[in-house]
């Protein structure tokens, strides 16, 4: 039976990538770090998992490690964060191309400079056109069952792409919750004990991986990995069904709150959910018809399912917790807004920069947040971006 | 994908095996590397002493012997870099513009 208990919610993800039999795992011991690799270290070293730990000089050197050992056949792992996944930017790239299923714990925090050890979403967008599935986890339960249903996903012959799972730096990586584990029993009726490759490095049977593209060619590759990036998403909600079959907790693309009679909406990605949610219960005893769309799954984006929430509101207030700069509003706005172009009646569409760098986010900022959307539906005007509870 | 590619253009992105790999070993003989050159070289072989400065000079070992003992340029492979006009000795190798 599954058992509840108060832990860091950096271990569980330690626990959770040992209760998956990973094979291999390599990072880079420093900070930018969490504590999931150095607890993991721990457990290769208690012998509770059969796996190789390598530690590396550089986050470059940790995803190529990966690279490799995924290309021969490991089920692979590793975490990063901020400076250490923009070092790590050229492999990144390269292994969803190499359709290497390698599962990444991206403890999502700020890029210098200024110099900032604190969590937004700027590295996670820093990746954000790199070909992963890419997915957002809201509270300590969610990030430890993200990253089971995570190797399955990845590993899945209709998907064969890797996976990074985004979960606040700080704000959950370094918090203690109540966490409900899962058995190694239990686990081993979801996912296989080991990943079987498609393709393998394998001197019985050689192969060549990560061939030169040229220009007849590069167009057609690219193609191929579009195409299998848009249709993992039917295989990601089936295993996220299946795991809320077998274990009762749900997960789905775009998870909404009091949206049914909602007029206004609110969206976030990752831990802001909680906090957003506050304000809408606060919104609604006041008589607002407020409601929050909370996007899970980022790549490949959900646009069906994230269309069919918004059909009845007339405003979707954008909470955005990283900056592109010099153009029409922040990263997951500017998504959000094309998603909608096409849909009438026309959304009105706000942009909030909102808790840079660790910046707090208070209830009441999620409530002005709504007010300036609700004023931009009634004049039918969009506003520019605004970076939240910015001085001067 | 099925090795040899008789024409690179007629691969679709569908026929691509995943990520790209090949799995046919040796399948870079099948890849000719000379089709991007825009100057040819021409031996003019009244005047050729079959000396075969060229052939050791090629960068790209794309120069043979022939059944007649002259040293001519694998045009599949030939770069058209013009390093054996330069270096040979009686001057019988003219580089001469590609026209597509």
């Amino acid at each position: 039976m599954s058992k509840r208990v108060g832990i860091e919610v950096s271990l569980s993800v330690s626990e959770a990538v040992k209760l998956a039999n990973v094979d291999c795992i390599a990072a880079y011991p420093i900070t930018p770090q969490t504590h999931i690799v150095e607890h993991l270290s721990e457990i290769v070293a208690n012998g509770e998992v059969d796996a190789e730990f390598i530690p590396v000089e550089s986050e470059h050197s940790a995803m190529s490690v990966c690279c490799g050992c995924s290309a021969a056949g490991a089920r692979t792992y590793t975490a990063t964060s901020s400076q250490g996944l923009a070092l790590m930017n050229e492999i990144v790239f390269i292994v969803p191309s190499l359709r290497l299923p390698i599962v990444m714990t991206v403890a999502d925090r700020s890029l210098s400079g200024p110099i900032s050890i604190w969590n937004d979403h700027t590295d996670a967008m820093s990746v954000r056109d790199c070909g992963w599935i890419q997915f957002f986890v809201e509270n300590g339960q969610e990030a430890f069952d993200a990253h089971l249903t995570a190797f399955k996903i990845a590993e899945d012959k209709r998907v064969l792409l890797p996976v990074m799972v985004h979960m606040d730096g700080f704000i959950l990586t370094h918090m203690i919750e109540p966490i409900e584990f899962l058995e190694q029993d239990e686990v081993d009726k979801f996912l296989s004990k080991n990943y079987t490759p498609a393709i393998q490095l394998n001197p019985e049977k050689p192969v060549t991986m990560g061939a030169v593209g040229i220009p007849e060619i590069y167009t057609e590759a690219k193609k191929a990995h579009d195409v299998v990036l848009h249709e993992s998403k039917k295989v990601i909600i089936e295993v996220w069904n299946e795991f809320a079959e077998l274990f009762g907790r749900r997960f789905k693309p775009v998870e909404t709150y009091k949206m049914e009679d909602a007029e206004i909406a609110l969206l976030t990605m990752g831990s802001y959910g909680e906090t957003a949610q506050i304000a809408i219960d606060e919104l609604r005893k006041e008589g607002e018809k407020a409601g929050l769309i909370k996007l899970r799954l980022w790549r490949p984006f959900p646009l069906e399912e994230f269309l069919d929430t918004v059909s009845n509101v007339k405003g979707v207030g954008v909470v955005d917790r990283a900056i592109t700069y010099g153009t029409t509003g922040g990263p997951l706005a500017i998504e959000i807004r094309n998603a909608l172009y096409d849909v009438e009646p026309r959304k009105v569409v706000t942009d909030f920069i909102a808790g840079l760098a660790g910046r707090d986010v208070t209830i009441n900022d999620f409530k002005y947040m709504y007010q300036k959307t609700k004023e931009a539906v009634k004049s039918g005007k969009a506003l520019p971006y605004q970076f939240i509870g910015v001085r001067g | 994908m099925k090795w040899p590619v008789k024409n690179i253009q007629e691969i679709k992105w569908q026929d691509l095996e995943i990520g790209m790999a090949i799995t046919e070993p040796g399948s870079s003989r099948f890849y000719k590397t000379g089709d991007w050159r825009s100057l040819r070289p021409v031996v003019d072989k009244k005047r050729c002493i079959k000396c075969g400065l060229c052939y050791i000079f090629c960068p790209d070992a794309a120069i043979y012997e022939d059944d007649e003992g002259y040293f001519v340029a694998n045009l599949e492979y030939c770069k058209g870099c013009g390093i054996c006009a330069k270096e040979c000795y009686v001057q019988c190798i003219s580089m001469v513009e590609e026209v597509v």
